[in-house]
């Protein structure tokens, strides 16, 4: 971790629609993401997060405030290719992430048009073929596959592995791990860890999930209603909760948590 | 065989629903079911190999399973969906008795489908459609039963069963999807799947998008669902192992196409004796302090294709604790410790390398 | 490919198929089954049907069974033409509007509002009667085509619209896709089968509407057309002399086109349409 900014938010909020009808999806928000830095953004479903997440994308524009990426504001660069070629996203539903018209694999290879140099027609299959098995995925079962035969878990790999391909300095990382079962998500999470300490990356992982928020993170933001009621370290948020959301939502984790826990001390805890 | 009649715990007792004294007839009875796809290659893919269980009047039974493992094609198996490529080899559904597997769509349609069991689906909050109020689409279930039903007596029944779930009818039924939370939008599809009153809901995953508070209030409306005998029992889905213990009364954990191990929730969660078991309730996350240090159990990998048959355990290639046999000798479900399971040394201390919480 | 097997299980399909089918039979094929011809007198006016001259003959005594192949055709190649203008048109507008939205899609929206307010049976007749001899069969298609347009711009732009709020458009977006690529690749294909349900009724829509301005008058010089030969029979006395022969024939044919395009519509909706089908 650097004290490089990467993003900063002033004051940032998003409205959707007019008059009476508006929804503020996300309401003067404030916060810095630091380089090399994994930040959590936690909230139950409709808080804001993944509007809040586009815009750092540059698929929202904040109604009002002033968001910068790298210290300048984020239009700076006019041609938003250049935006995502530093600042790339795994989003929420993996369903509804790929056409259904075309096979996953040539889906996966249309990544490689945002390189300013495009690679040869045979080294952009040999780096597909990497980027499926840096994510587990046997190249040859996913061969002439279209999105609707593989299974959610997969498709979430598939987004992964899209970002291995494509190596930026930030990603968005919107509930990735929604679809796997427990095991593979800890697997999916080393794999994140990984790229951030390989390509020094800075995540900003977005989920509903606070165990998983609190495992993964540096830092902790807890949304609610399009504001962010409660951030730090994630040892203190926990600790310390400050906000009543916090508190609910840290009461709110089922008791077979606490209760597993105190049947024994996990064997891998002694690693 | 099945599991002897469930024991619920004490702590569980307060938040689920009243248990009814267990009636011995069976509600829903799965044999020995196999299920396949036929790929466009003309692959065979048996999403399901040999599930049996069975599910008693007012009980709840757990399915967890990763991502692929066969838990939606069950589903459709067991409610008689088999709409190509899904196909049906062989073992046998029966609901009340009856055998469904031999229905025809329509008759299946007719005579089970909403009214004897019904499947809040999977994903079923993203593919709402967008363009219909909700009071149109809960109409359509109610018509699809009755189509002689009028415009009148349909809106008396969706008000008085959306108010009795807790929603506000009248705003509710008027709204399109979009503009719903994600909680309020299940809690409609979960209202518009148990309409009719079927015996059996099958809750495919119905938790596995919502906050932990939402989650809550969902399973809660589940069990207020039970005590108020619109629904009689539930088969839950569900990929998170340990929502189970404030859920159901017994789990089957799923892997590859089968049963690998199958027992009360205590036994199960706290207790398990499959490697693949262990590992899920081993890699929990749990935002207790303390817990950021512990390094959850990760497992590489994915399950193996099930397009031709598998010598040994199908765990075997990404078991932490495989032991040389393993990928040659079959595995059979067996009696060990008062539940099922697949594992040849689910007996021995080996298993208990994984996962830990004992 | 399972939805195809499913429509072709739907009795009104295969009945408006099969009527659809016969009409283009009639037109494309008939001509190898008799002797079409509508240039010569074969006999004198207003002849009852008889077994030379199968529906008689009209008020200059040509064959009628000719004058309708001939009519037909011209109906078929004015729905077909407008149909495919409108379509295009529509699509095009209507895509685009709804995936760009913003201030595009609400000058659009006027745009295809305005349109939708503008009679179009009125803005035909005055186009027709101020082109009196330009009228050709072509150009009323054009017409018809460039007024109803905006009716599928209205029915794609909704969809489009809420195919934009898709991740995988966002995900193509990020990857670089231009906006046309976008609607193109993104967008177009899950609209595929909407959009050819939108140019069956274009079609029938193109095919009423010009045999009625032919009715009135208005129709094309160069041509004979379904609606002329209706005009015909009306300004000849056909219907006070009870020569039915000289108009019922033309009449039951625009009525199994248009029925016939419409059954095949609401069955495909039936079929393809996810909120009917959920
Ligand atoms: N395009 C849009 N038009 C109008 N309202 C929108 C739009 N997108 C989002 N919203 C609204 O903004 C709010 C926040 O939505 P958002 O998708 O960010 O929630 P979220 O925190 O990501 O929830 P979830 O966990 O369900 O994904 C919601 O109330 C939503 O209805
Ligand atoms: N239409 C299909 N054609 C071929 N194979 C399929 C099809 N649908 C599913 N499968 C395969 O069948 C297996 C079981 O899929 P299923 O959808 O039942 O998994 P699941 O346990 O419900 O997973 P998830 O948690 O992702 O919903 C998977 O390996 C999947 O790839
Ligand atoms: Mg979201
Ligand atoms: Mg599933």
């Amino acid at each position: 971790m650097t004290d490089a900014l990467k993003f900063q938010a002033k004051n940032i909020s998003r409205v959707f629609g007019h008059g009476k009808k508006s929804v503020t999806a996300v309401d003067n928000v404030t916060f810095e993401i630091r380089d090399r830095e994994i930040i959590s953004l936690v909230g139950q479903s409709g808080c804001g997060k993944t509007v809040l997440a586009k815009m750092l994308l540059r698929l929202e524009t904040p109604t009002s405030g002033e968001l910068l990426f790298n210290g300048k504001p984020i239009t700076a660069t006019g041609d938003p290719r250049n935006h995502w070629r530093q600042v790339q996203a795994v989003f929420q539903d993996p369903f509804s992430c790929f056409n259904q018209f075309f096979t996953i694999r040539s889906q996966l290879k249309s990544s490689f048009r945002l390189f300013e140099t495009k690679p040869s027609p045979g080294e952009i299959e040999e780096r597909v073929d990497q980027a499926l098995l840096a994510v587990n995925i046997k190249p040859k079962e996913v061969e002439g596959k279209y999105p609707f035969e593989l299974s959610g878990g997969q498709m979430q790999r598939m987004l992964l592995a899209r970002i291995f391909i494509l190596k930026p300095q930030v990603l968005i990382a919107d509930e990735p791990t929604s679809m796997v079962d427990a095991c593979s998500r800890a697997s999916i999470l080393d794999y994140l860890l990984k790229l951030k300490e390989e390509l020094s990356m800075t995540i900003v992982f977005v989920t509903h999930d606070i165990g998983l928020a609190y495992y993964i993170s540096d830092s902790l933001y807890i949304m609610h209603k399009g504001k962010m009621v409660d951030r730090g370290a994630p040892d203190d948020v926990i600790k310390h909760p400050t906000s009543d959301v916090t508190k609910q939502l840290l009461e709110d984790i089922p008791d077979v948590h606490r209760q597993w826990i105190a049947r024994g001390t996990p064997v891998h805890a002694a690693e | 065989m099945t599991v002897s009649a469930p024991v619920r715990p004490l702590e569980q007792a307060a938040s689920g629903p009243t248990p009814k004294p267990a009636k011995s007839n069976a509600v829903l009875e799965v044999e020995d079911l196999r299920v396949h796809y036929v790929t466009r290659f003309g692959h065979k893919i048996q999403a399901v190999d040999g599930v049996s269980f069975s599910l008693k009047q007012g009980e709840i039974l757990g399915i967890a399973g990763e991502s692929g493992c066969g838990k939606t094609t069950l589903v459709s198996g067991c409610m008689g969906l088999y709409i190509p490529p899904l196909f049906h080899t062989s073992g046998d559904v029966r609901i009340d008795g009856k055998s469904i597997v031999g229905m025809t769509l329509e008759q299946n349609r007719k005579e089970v489908l909403g009214q004897k069991i019904a499947m809040i689906p999977q994903g079923a909050l993203n593919s709402l459609n967008p363009t219909r109020k909700i009071k149109d689409m809960a109409a359509d279930m109610i018509l699809s039963h009755d189509e002689s039903a009028d415009k009148k007596s349909i809106n008396d029944r969706l008000r008085e069963r959306f108010t009795r779930i807790g929603l506000d009818a009248d705003h509710v039924l008027n709204s399109y999807p979009v503009e719903l939370p994600a909680g309020t939008k299940q809690r409609c599809v979960i209202g518009i799947s148990t309409l009719l009153n079927p015996k059996v809901v099958v809750a495919d995953e119905p938790t596995s998008a919502l906050d932990v508070s939402t989650q809550k209030a969902v399973i809660k409306l589940l069990f207020e669902l039970m005590d108020q005998e619109i629904i009689s029992s539930m088969l839950f889905i569900t990929h998170e192992l340990p929502l189970l213990r404030h859920v159901s009364s017994s789990i089957a954990v799923m892997y590859a196409g089968e049963f690998v191990e199958y027992g009360t929730t205590e036994q199960v969660i706290f207790e398990g004796r499959q490697p693949y078991s262990r590992a899920l309730m081993g890699s929990m996350l749990s935002a207790e302090p303390g817990q950021k240090s512990r390094k959850p159990v990760a497992i590489e990998g994915a399950p193996p294709k099930l397009d031709k048959p598998i010598p040994g355990c199908r765990f075997a290639e990404r078991c932490p604790v495989a032991q040389p046999d393993c990928r040659t000798t079959e595995q059979v479900l067996r009696i060990v410790a008062g539940r099922q399971v697949r594992c040849k040394y689910a007996d021995t201390e080996v298993v208990e390398q994984v996962g830990g919480g004992l | 490919m399972q939805l195809v097997k499913g429509l072709f299980k739907i009795p009104a399909f295969l009945l408006g198929l099969f009527l659809f089918a016969a009409t283009l039979a009639l037109a494309f094929l008939g001509p190898l089954v008799f002797h079409v011809d509508v240039s010569t007198r074969v006999g004198d006016p207003y002849m009852a049907p008889s077994a030379a001259h199968w529906l008689g003959t009209d008020h200059l005594g040509v064959d009628m069974l000719s004058m309708l192949v001939m009519g037909l055709r011209a109906s078929l190649y004015v729905g077909f033409l407008a149909g495919v203008v409108a379509t295009i048109v529509g699509t095009l507008i209507g895509v685009y509007g709804g995936y760009k939205g913003g201030l595009l899609d609400d000058i659009l929206t006027v745009l295809t509002n305005l349109f939708l307010v503008i009679p179009t049976l009125i803005v035909l007749i005055l186009l027709s009667s101020s082109m009196d001899k330009g009228r050709s069969l072509t150009l009323i298609a054009l017409i018809i085509g460039g007024t109803t347009w905006t009716w599928s711009a209205r029915a794609v732009r909704a969809q489009s619209s809420s195919l934009r709020a898709r991740d995988h458009v966002a995900l193509a977006r990020i990857n670089g896709f231009s906006t046309l690529e976008i609607v193109l690749e993104q967008i177009l294909p899950y609209l595929l089968s909407y959009i050819f349900m939108v140019f069956i009724l274009q079609t029938a829509t193109a095919i009423l509407t010009e045999a009625t301005i032919s009715m009135l008058g208005l129709g094309p010089y160069d041509s004979i057309s379904l609606g002329k030969i209706l005009n015909d029979a009306k300004t000849n006395e056909a219907l006070i002399g009870g020569k039915w022969w000289a108009f019922m024939p033309a009449m039951v044919l625009v009525t199994v086109i248009a029925f016939s395009l419409y059954v095949i519509n609401t069955a495909m909706e039936g079929v393809f349409n996810p909120r009917l089908r959920k």
